[in-house]
């Protein structure tokens, strides 16, 4: 069995928020940057540019990229050979309040969500666990904005569902999201398990690099499919019109009943950040 | 560009239409969703608002707090849209601008109308670059909320984009 301190885990934690929050994923300016050059209006050369110049300010500047610094969305995948120095959420949790506070990150979550009766705080975040086989550790830190996440949607399709009518689920999800959760979008899906597991793998999808498909080639098109068809909705950049609603749709899928077809999507502003690294 | 000062009174903002682009130099507030909220509460028991918001902007954000020698953190806009039910009192009370991020009710940009005011949208996902142009912030009330209290900025050269301007036009409508 391999140990690993409660001390690691917290300078990793503390490692990825900032990197998370203030460094744009690499694979995300790339496309912002495509977008550039693919856009002929003001409006939206002039929206992508301030994204991109944006990114280079909150990296330069140790600024966050966004000022929702998001409800901080954890996944550690542990392996079966390894021990951990105590409680795991715990530990995440106290480092991330700390590293929010020291890097003057926003304190966006309210702990009493009926009676929103409490000053905003740093945590908790949500921490989802895996055991995977072997020693080792991977945390992966998405900062997710809410302007974003209040765009997520769910359905429980038939089992005997067309393949239009589950990209018409995933196109009107971006219809209805219209210019109001930051455009350019990245798509998130999920697609099969149950309801609460769509939901999850469609977060999932975001981690993703969309720099590539999905390595089954059939889903790889659909994907493709589907980002044509979201930017024929021609939203475009800051909702102004153009030829970028989305940069990229990721599909994630899994087993299902016979019964159903469950299927989610979870929309992420252009900001799409997350920061992972293996102990 | 465009450059608009000061207090935007009624003439100040009646030729501006959808689409254009502003940079505002003055004093805006930030309100979001639980400053509307209890707005809306005082003015309905016929309190006075602790912010006088006649002729004034308010900008749907919550900014992150300044690091060591910064006047602000990232302070981009929120979406719009949740802050709707809460605005045409508002405006009926004399406020004149908005800014923020998407598409606005029906009953919004109605009220807009009727009222000559104006509502902009700004750089969305863009806080770090925003934060540059606020060159000073004060605590105004409700210091309880967080990062949603009310703050006076004053900004300069500040980036807008009329969203739906006094005689209803809006950038939104496809």
């Amino acid at each position: 069995m391999r140990k690993i301190s409660a001390k690691l885990i917290s300078e990793t934690v503390d490692k990825l928020v900032i990197k998370a929050n203030m460094s744009l994923r690499p694979d995300v300016l790339k496309a912002l940057k495509t977008a550039l050059s693919q856009e002929k209006t003001n409006a939206a050369r002039n929206a992508l540019s301030a994204i991109i110049k944006n990114a280079s300010i909150a990296k330069k500047e140790k600024l966050a990229i966004c000022q929702d610094t998001g409800i901080p969305i954890i996944f550690v995948e542990i392996g079966n050979r390894v021990v951990v120095g105590g409680n795991i959420s715990d530990i995440i949790n106290v480092a991330i309040a700390k590293s929010y506070s020291k890097a003057y990150l926003r304190a966006s979550i309210q702990a009493d969500p009926v009676f929103r009766s409490k000053k905003p705080s740093y945590t908790p975040g949500i921490v989802h666990t895996d055991i995977v086989a072997g020693d080792k550790m991977r945390i992966t830190i998405l900062p997710k904005g809410f302007g974003s996440e209040n765009k997520a949607r769910v359905k429980m399709l038939n089992p005997t569902a067309s393949i239009k009518q589950i990209e018409d689920f995933i196109v009107d999800s971006v219809r209805i999201a219209g210019a109001n959760a930051c455009p350019p979008y990245i798509i998130g899906v999920g697609i099969g398990g149950t309801q609460d597991l769509a939901g999850l793998l469609a977060k999932k999808a975001l981690l993703r690099s969309i720099a590539k498909g999905n390595r089954d080639k059939k889903i790889a098109l659909l994907e493709k499919g589907i980002l044509e068809k979201i930017n024929a909705l021609k939203i475009g950049p800051f909702g102004l019109g153009g030829k970028n609603t989305a940069l990229a749709v990721n599909i994630q899928t899994y087993p299902t009943h016979i019964a159903g077809l469950p299927i989610a999507v979870n929309i992420s502003c252009h900001a799409l950040r997350s920061a992972s690294e293996i102990l | 560009m465009k450059k608009l000062n000061g207090i935007l009174a009624k003439n100040k903002i009646k030729d501006l239409r959808c689409g254009q682009e502003v940079l505002y130099t003055g004093m805006i507030y930030t309100a979001r969703d639980q400053a509307h909220k209890r707005f809306s509460e005082m003015l309905r028991k016929g309190k006075k608002l602790p912010v006088d918001i006649k002729e004034q902007i308010i900008y749907y954000c919550g900014p992150n707090p300044a690091a060591k020698g910064k006047v602000i953190g990232s302070c981009g806009p929120t979406t719009s849209s949740r802050m709707d039910e809460l605005t045409p009192v508002l405006l009926k009370n004399g406020l004149r601008a908005m800014i923020g991020k998407g598409e606005r009710s029906k009953e919004v940009v109605a009220a807009i109308k009727q009222y000559k005011a104006v509502y902009f949208t700004t750089y969305a996902g863009c806080g770090a670059l925003l934060s540059g142009r606020v060159k000073k912030k004060k605590t105004v009330c409700f210091k309880d909320l967080g990062a949603e209290a009310v703050f006076a900025l004053e900004v300069e050269d500040f980036p807008l984009i009329v969203a739906i301007d006094a005689c209803g036009g809006n950038i939104y409508d496809k």
